[in-house]
C-alpha cells in the first residue's frame, strides 16, 4: 500500500482566485485550500481522484480525521491505474456512474452533492458494484492503517521499544 | 548441536509442522535420543525479527497460501480465501498464539455421553478421559509455564481485565481472573517476565509468551538429534506395497523436489492443511487418500464457537495495553442445557489494535454507524467468546476441484455451516458479554462476528472404533501404524478451552508412545 504523504504544495502556488471548496482542480493537481496540500494526478482524471477523495470520507467518516488522510487513502489508485488498465477503467466508470446517478438525482456531481446523507444514499445504491467493493476494500486498510492517523482515535501504536506498558499504565484505569 | 541427515535415512521420525503438536513432539523424541526431521512450511524468525504492527506482522507470519471457502459461515463471504488465522513459520501457530492454557473438563471428553444425541452433529466419546490426560496435562503445565500452576502467580490484570472483572463480578460471576496462561507472570525457563507490550498476537517480543520456536525446538536441537528444516512445504506421504509409510516428498527451500525417507511420519500441519496432505496421497492402494478407510479425513472440522462483544464506555479504557488474553470469567463453562445448548463457553478478555478492528469489528460494514464505533476506539473494551462447538460430517476440508498452489497441488477447501446449537450458544454468550459491560456503564456494544479460525479442530479425529475416525487414542492413524496424526486434528470434539494446552499434552503422551512402539520395534 501507498503510505506516502500526498505531496505538499506552496500555499502561495494557490493562494489567489480559489473559492471557498476545500478541494479544488488546478491543472493535473487536485488542491486542498484549507489544508494546504495537493495531489497530482497522473494516471486518472484529477477530477476522478478528487471524487474518490470525497467518496472516501463519506464511507468512512472522521469528523476529527483531517482529509489529507483521505487523500493518501486514494491517492495509491492514480499509481494502480498507471500500471494497471483494468483499474484504471473501473475507477473511472465507476466514478462516471456516480456522477451520472448524482446528475440524475440531484442535477449535480456527486462532489457537489451538498449533504453528507444524499451522498451515502447514492452510494448505496452502488454499493452492490464491484466498484465500490474495491474502494471499500482497500480504504478499510489505507485509511486505517495510517499511523499518522492513530493519535486521532487514542491508538498507540507498537509499544516494545518503549518498554511495554509495564511501566507506562497498562491497569491505569481509575473510574472503575 | 543440530543434527544433520541424509535423505536416505530411513531411521528418522519425519515431523510435519513445528508448532504446538509437532514443535513439542519433536523436542520429546530427541529427548529420547529419537532422530528426528521437522519439514516446515513457513521460514524461522527470531525473537527480535517480530513486528508490533498487525497487518506488517500479518503478511511476515500468517498462512496465506490460497485457500477456498464454502458454506453459510459469514468467513466465507467477508473473507472467501482467509478461512483461518494461523501462522506459516517455524512454531506455528504457537508464534501467534494468545497463550490461554485450559484443560478440558471430565465430560468434554465423552460429549456423546454427556450431551446425548443431538440431532445434525456427529458427536462421539474420545477414545481417552480426562483421569488418563491428566498427567500429561501436568507434564504440559510445568513445561509451559502456566500461572496459576505449580506455584507461578497469576498475570496482573490490565484495563481491559479490570473492566471485564467488575462487570462480571457485578452480575454475580465467580469464576473472574487473569487466566491460566503460557506467559511468564515472573522468570522461568530462561526467560523474562511479561512486560504488558500488547501485540501478543504479532510474535512476543520479549519471549515471555510459550513458543516452540524459543523453547521445545532450540532444546530439541540441543539434544543433537533434531534436525529443523524451514520453507519445506510436503506434498505427499508416500508408502510401501504393504501399507506401511516409507517417507515424505516435498519442496525445498529453493523449490526443488526432495524425497526423504522415515521410519514414521507424524503430521502437525494444523486441522486444514493435515486432512490435506492425506488427501493428496491418494495413490492406488489408497485411493481416497491416506488413513482415510472410515472416510472420516477432513470431516467434523471444529472451529469453536467464536464471536466478540466490544463496548464503548464514557471513559477511556486502553484495552490495548498489557497482555492480550490474560482475563477470564469460566462461570459459563459448564454443561448447562438449561440454557438452550448443550456444552459451555468461556469469555477472555481479547483486543485488536485500530487496523484490525476497523477490518474485523463488522467486515464490510461503512457509513456513521460503523464509524462512530471507531470513534470510540480509546473508550473500548473487548472480550472474546470461545465455546464447544458441534462436530457436523459435513463441515469439511476437501480438495479444491480447480484451485491449485504455487507447486500445482490443489488447495483445501473449507466447508462450514454453524450448528442450530453453535447460534444458540453465540447468542447466549453475546448477551451475557454484553450484560458484563453494561453493569459497568456501557453506552454502546458490538456483538462482533467470529473472525477467520484460529482454533481449527478435528479433521482426522481419534476413536475407538476405526469406523467412526481416523486414529486411535495415541494420534496413531487406524490404517498404517507408523502415521501418526499429532495436532488438534485429533481432536475428537472440540470442548469449549482453547485447545493448545491439550495439544501439547497430546503430543507428551504421544511421544511416549512412539517411543515405546519403536523400542518394541511394532513400527
Amino acid at each position: 500500500m501507498d503510505q506516502s504523504r500526498a505531496d505538499r504544495l506552496d500555499r502561495r502556488q494557490f493562494l489567489a482566485g480559489v473559492g471557498t471548496a476545500a478541494l479544488i482542480i488546478s491543472g493535473t493537481a487536485v488542491i486542498h485550500t484549507n489544508e494546504a496540500w495537493g495531489v497530482e494526478v497522473k494516471n486518472l482524471k484529477p477530477e476522478t481522484m478528487r471524487t474518490l477523495i470525497k467518496m472516501a470520507r463519506d464511507i468512512y467518516p472522521h469528523d476529527r480525521v483531517a482529509d489529507r488522510f483521505y487523500a493518501i487513502a486514494m491517492k495509491s489508485y492514480d499509481a494502480k491505474a498507471g500500471t494497471d488498465p483494468q483499474t484504471k477503467t473501473t475507477v473511472e466508470q465507476g466514478v462516471a456512474q456516480l456522477d451520472a446517478l448524482a446528475r440524475k438525482q440531484h442535477g449535480v456531481a456527486y462532489v457537489d452533492v451538498g449533504w453528507e446523507a444524499e451522498r451515502v444514499a447514492l452510494l448505496r445504491q452502488m454499493q452492490g458494484e464491484a466498484f465500490f467493493q474495491s474502494v471499500r476494500g482497500g480504504l478499510v486498510v489505507s485509511l486505517y492503517n495510517q499511523k499518522e492517523v492513530w493519535p486521532s482515535f487514542g491508538y498507540e501504536g507498537e509499544s516494545a521499544s518503549r518498554g511495554g506498558y509495564i511501566k507506562r499504565g497498562f491497569d491505569d484505569i481509575a473510574w472503575l | 548441536m543440530d543434527a544433520k541427515y541424509d535423505l536416505n535415512d530411513d531411521s528418522v521420525v519425519v515431523i510435519i509442522g513445528s508448532g504446538a503438536g509437532g514443535g513439542t513432539l519433536a523436542n520429546e523424541l530427541s529427548q529420547k535420543n529419537i532422530k528426528v526431521v521437522v519439514l516446515e512450511a513457513g521460514k524461522r524468525f527470531g525473537i527480535g525479527d517480530f513486528i508490533n504492527d498487525e497487518w506488517d506482522s500479518f503478511v511476515q507470519l500468517a498462512w496465506s497460501d490460497m485457500r477456498t471457502t464454502s458454506g453459510s459461515w459469514r468467513v466465507h463471504r467477508d473473507f472467501p480465501n482467509i478461512p483461518a488465522w494461523i501462522v506459516k513459520a517455524v512454531g506455528g501457530s504457537t508464534v501467534h498464539w494468545a497463550g490461554a492454557s485450559l484443560r478440558f473438563q471430565e465430560h468434554e471428553f465423552k460429549a456423546r455421553s454427556a450431551y446425548g444425541a443431538i440431532q445434525g452433529a456427529s458427536l462421539l466419546d474420545w477414545p481417552i478421559t480426562l483421569q488418563e490426560l491428566e498427567p500429561y496435562y501436568a507434564k504440559a503445565e510445568d513445561k509451559m509455564g502456566v500461572t496459576r500452576t505449580n506455584g507461578i502467580p497469576g498475570l496482573p490484570g490490565n484495563n481491559n481485565f479490570k473492566v471485564m472483572a467488575a462487570g462480571a463480578t457485578k452480575v454475580g460471576y465467580k469464576g473472574v481472573h487473569t487466566g491460566r496462561m503460557a506467559i511468564n507472570s515472573q522468570p522461568r525457563d530462561g526467560r523474562g517476565a511479561c512486560q504488558q507490550i500488547g501485540f501478543c498476537f504479532q510474535g512476543c517480543l520479549s519471549g515471555a509468551k510459550w513458543s516452540t520456536l524459543y523453547t521445545e525446538i532450540p532444546k530439541g536441537e540441543e539434544t543433537g538429534k533434531l534436525e529443523v528444516r524451514p520453507e519445506s512445504h510436503v506434498a505427499q506421504i508416500e508408502h510401501d506395497a504393504g501399507g506401511k509409510v516409507t517417507g515424505v516428498v516435498y519442496f525445498d527451500k529453493g523449490g526443488q523436489q526432495q524425497r526423504q525417507k522415515a521410519r514414521a511420519v507424524c503430521v502437525a500441519g494444523n486441522s486444514i492443511e493435515t486432512p490435506r496432505l492425506l488427501l493428496l496421497s491418494q495413490s492406488s492402494k489408497f485411493p481416497n487418500g491416506l488413513a482415510n478407510s472410515s472416510g472420516q479425513v477432513g470431516r467434523n472440522y471444529m472451529r469453536h464457537m467464536t464471536g466478540s462483544v466490544y463496548a464503548v464506555f464514557d471513559r477511556p479504557v486502553h484495552m490495548w495495553r498489557g497482555t492480550t488474553m490474560a482475563g477470564i470469567v469460566t462461570d459459563e463453562s459448564a454443561h448447562n442445557p438449561k440454557r438452550g445448548f448443550v456444552g459451555g463457553y468461556e469469555l477472555e478478555t481479547l483486543s485488536l489494535g485500530l487496523p484490525f478492528m476497523a477490518a474485523f469489528l463488522d467486515p464490510g460494514a461503512w457509513g456513521r454507524e460503523f464509524t462512530s464505533a471507531l470513534d470510540g476506539y480509546e473508550n473500548m473494551a473487548g472480550m472474546w467468546l470461545v465455546g464447544e462447538d458441534m462436530p457436523q460430517e459435513s463441515n469439511r476440508i476437501t480438495l479444491d476441484p480447480t484451485a491449485k498452489d504455487k507447486w500445482g497441488l490443489p488447495v483445501a477447501s473449507v466447508h462450514f455451516d454453524d450448528h442450530p446449537n453453535d447460534v444458540a450458544m453465540r447468542n447466549h454468550a453475546y448477551k451475557a458479554g454484553t450484560a458484563v459491560y453494561e453493569a459497568v456503564g456501557a453506552t454502546r456494544a458490538f456483538p462482533t462476528p467470529p473472525y477467520p479460525s484460529t482454533h481449527n479442530l478435528g479433521t482426522c479425529r481419534m476413536s475407538e472404533n476405526p469406523r467412526d475416525g481416523v486414529c486411535n487414542k495415541f494420534g496413531q492413524t487406524h490404517d498404517l501404524k507408523n502415521l501418526f496424526i499429532s495436532d488438534g486434528s485429533q481432536f475428537t470434539t472440540g470442548g469449549a478451552e482453547n485447545p493448545t494446552l491439550t495439544i501439547v499434552s497430546l503430543a507428551i503422551r504421544q511421544a511416549d508412545y512412539i517411543a515405546e512402539q519403536m523400542g518394541k520395534n511394532a513400527i
